[in-house]
């Protein structure tokens, strides 16, 4: 039987919802075995060893792996590939995707990037295009390399399995990159990419005050988490982890309010696959009423603060 | 230090792309076509790099058909010192890309190769990461500041929780991120000045490097679409939709 390996991206001693989202295409393709690498992970290895369909973990412990460097982690990937596994998955995060090219090039693999589906052994959908176009591909490299879009795939149940743990050494501090420092932004909000309500807000709304002093009690009254278009992500009225779309995260809630989004093709290749999709704009031409299940056009301004407070 | 820059050809930003009847790609027949968005930003921070004193000498890199090299012109008119053109008319994987600029990094010896974190048509956003694994350099990927001294390289990196800051040693690659840099325009005069910088055209097998294809694609297709739904009047017929849909009680 083949054997998948998946990268795990955890935070704070907890496995992140992507990896799931991971290992549930890696069961389409054999027997599950994950990588958790980090710096005192004997926790996240027995949470991931739960994970519902998980066979092995290999885990690599030590200060070299504390900060995800893909110079360190790539090497440790590489070698249980090389000699115990199939193919080697990754979430479709930052983490996942500064990885897992780094360990294809090693095994001179080309990688498939952001699979949406498994559609056989050697062959998935991708989009391309900014999500204009799924592309369904077949790899001819013997071992495969491939990042999992997390909003294709149902996440895996966090308990059910019962694999077993198994350390593996790794080459240790690569000695050519260090990790400085993080600026995180710290909110109680759900995270975008697992948030069931997303309220995003673009440039209509003029200045970072005014994005966070209608968006955030929105935010609070359906317990959505913000997110926000390049165009204001550039104009500095929301950090870059806000940002949804083709270069940002993509995110598929139960409902998505865009406000103030005209709806740039590379704006809806990050939310267009939402359940539900409201908007909220005063061009009643916008490209987002085109993929809008329910639209309201007006002034942001004062339906924002309407709808807040009669909700 | 020198800075190599990889510069590719793709659909302008602005175009919408329509997949071809046949369902075998994109149609890219009388379509606006210019320089990746990320490879301009790669461009710009590298210029920006050698006008703080800390570069020599930029030079740009395309790999692809000869019109490649109208971007590669544009990389000169906007400031870069000369460029090289590897082209082929085959369709060329990252893998292969990487390979190809790792053979010329290993002949220009750069203290940084730039790159777009991705190219805006196949948002493969593997490059950079393979260039430095082919080169066993380290990488710095998805980039929003990018500061050089005492032969090493910091670079702050827009991850998904916020940012992020390395520190590398050189000779490094950096991919980047949209809020690096903004690019400047190429003014008129440089664009005629461009027009006599060095542009040297090789080809893949110059470089001993094989582009054979590892991903067949067997269609491309257009993805489902959205039906757009209805407009409401107000804020209360919106409430009820919201609530009809269950999002509030």
């Amino acid at each position: 039987m083949s054997v998948a390996l998946v990268l795990v991206e955890h935070e704070g001693g907890a496995v992140k919802d992507a990896t799931l989202a991971a290992v549930t295409a890696a069961s389409q393709l054999g027997e599950v075995h994950l990588l958790v690498a980090g710096q005192s992970v004997g926790g996240v290895a027995q949470a991931a060893a739960k994970i519902a369909g998980v066979a092995k973990v290999h885990v690599a412990d030590g200060a070299a792996y504390a900060h995800n460097l893909a110079e360190n982690v790539a090497p440790v990937a590489v070698a249980l590939v090389r000699d115990h596994c199939d193919y080697f998955l990754a979430p479709a995060t930052t983490t996942g995707k500064n990885i897992a090219p780094r360990v294809a090039a090693l095994l001179d693999v080309m990688q498939v990037s952001e699979i949406l589906s498994v559609e056989g052994p050697d062959t998935f959908t991708r989009p391309i295009y900014a999500g204009n176009a799924i592309a369904t591909v077949k790899s001819s490299d013997a071992k495969k390399v491939i990042t999992v879009r997390g909003t294709a795939f149902a996440k895996a149940a966090r308990e059910g399995g019962s694999g077993t743990v198994e350390a593996v050494s790794g080459g240790g501090d690569a000695g050519v990159s260090s990790f400085v420092g993080a600026e995180l932004s710290k909110s109680e909000r759900p995270e975008l990419t697992s948030a069931k309500v997303i309220v995003s807000g673009g440039r209509a709304f003029g200045s970072s005050e005014q994005f966070h002093a209608l968006l955030d009690p929105l935010a609070d009254k359906l317990k959505a988490g913000v997110g926000a278009s390049r165009a204001a992500v550039d104009a500095g009225y929301a950090p870059n982890d806000y940002q949804v779309g083709q270069t940002g995260k993509i995110v598929a809630p139960e409902v998505y309010i865009a406000i103030g989004i005209s709806g740039a093709i590379q704006h809806l290749a990050g939310m267009k696959d939402s359940k539900t999709i409201v908007a909220i704009n005063k061009d009643e031409d916008a490209p987002i009423f085109q993929v809008a299940d329910v639209g309201l056009v007006g002034d942001l301004f004062k339906i924002v603060p309407e709808l807040t407070e009669k909700l | 230090m020198k800075l190599l820059v990889a510069v590719k050809r793709v659909i302008d930003y602005n175009v919408k792309p329509r997949v071809k009847a046949d369902g075998t790609g994109v149609d890219l027949a009388n379509v606006k076509m210019s320089m990746n968005p990320f490879d301009e930003i790669a461009v710009e921070e590298a210029l920006r790099l050698r006008e703080k004193g800390v570069a020599t000498e930029v030079i740009a890199v395309s790999i692809g058909p000869v019109k490649a090299t109208e971007t590669l012109r544009t990389a000169l008119a906007m400031g870069a010192d000369r460029a090289i053109l590897i082209q082929t008319d085959d369709e060329v994987e990252p893998l292969a890309v990487a390979k190809l600029l790792a053979k010329v990094a290993e002949e220009e010896q750069p203290g940084l190769v730039i790159l777009g974190k991705q190219a805006i048509d196949d948002d493969s956003n593997q490059t950079g990461q393979m260039l430095a694994a082919l080169l066993n350099w380290p990488q710095g990927t998805f980039a929003s500041k990018v500061e050089v001294s005492d032969g090493k390289v910091d670079v702050t990196r827009e991850v998904d929780g916020g940012l992020e800051t390395v520190k590398l040693n050189t000779p490094a690659v950096v991919t980047t991120d949209l809020r690096l840099n903004e690019p400047r325009y190429a003014s008129l005069p440089n664009i005629m000045k461009a027009k006599s910088k060095p542009l040297a055209q090789k080809t893949p097998a110059d470089y001993g490097v094989d582009t054979a294809l590892r991903l067949t694609t067997l269609k491309v297709e257009e993805p489902s679409k959205r039906q757009a739904g209805v407009k409401v009047a107000s804020v209360d017929e919106l409430i009820g939709k919201l609530k009809t849909l269950g999002v509030v009680a």
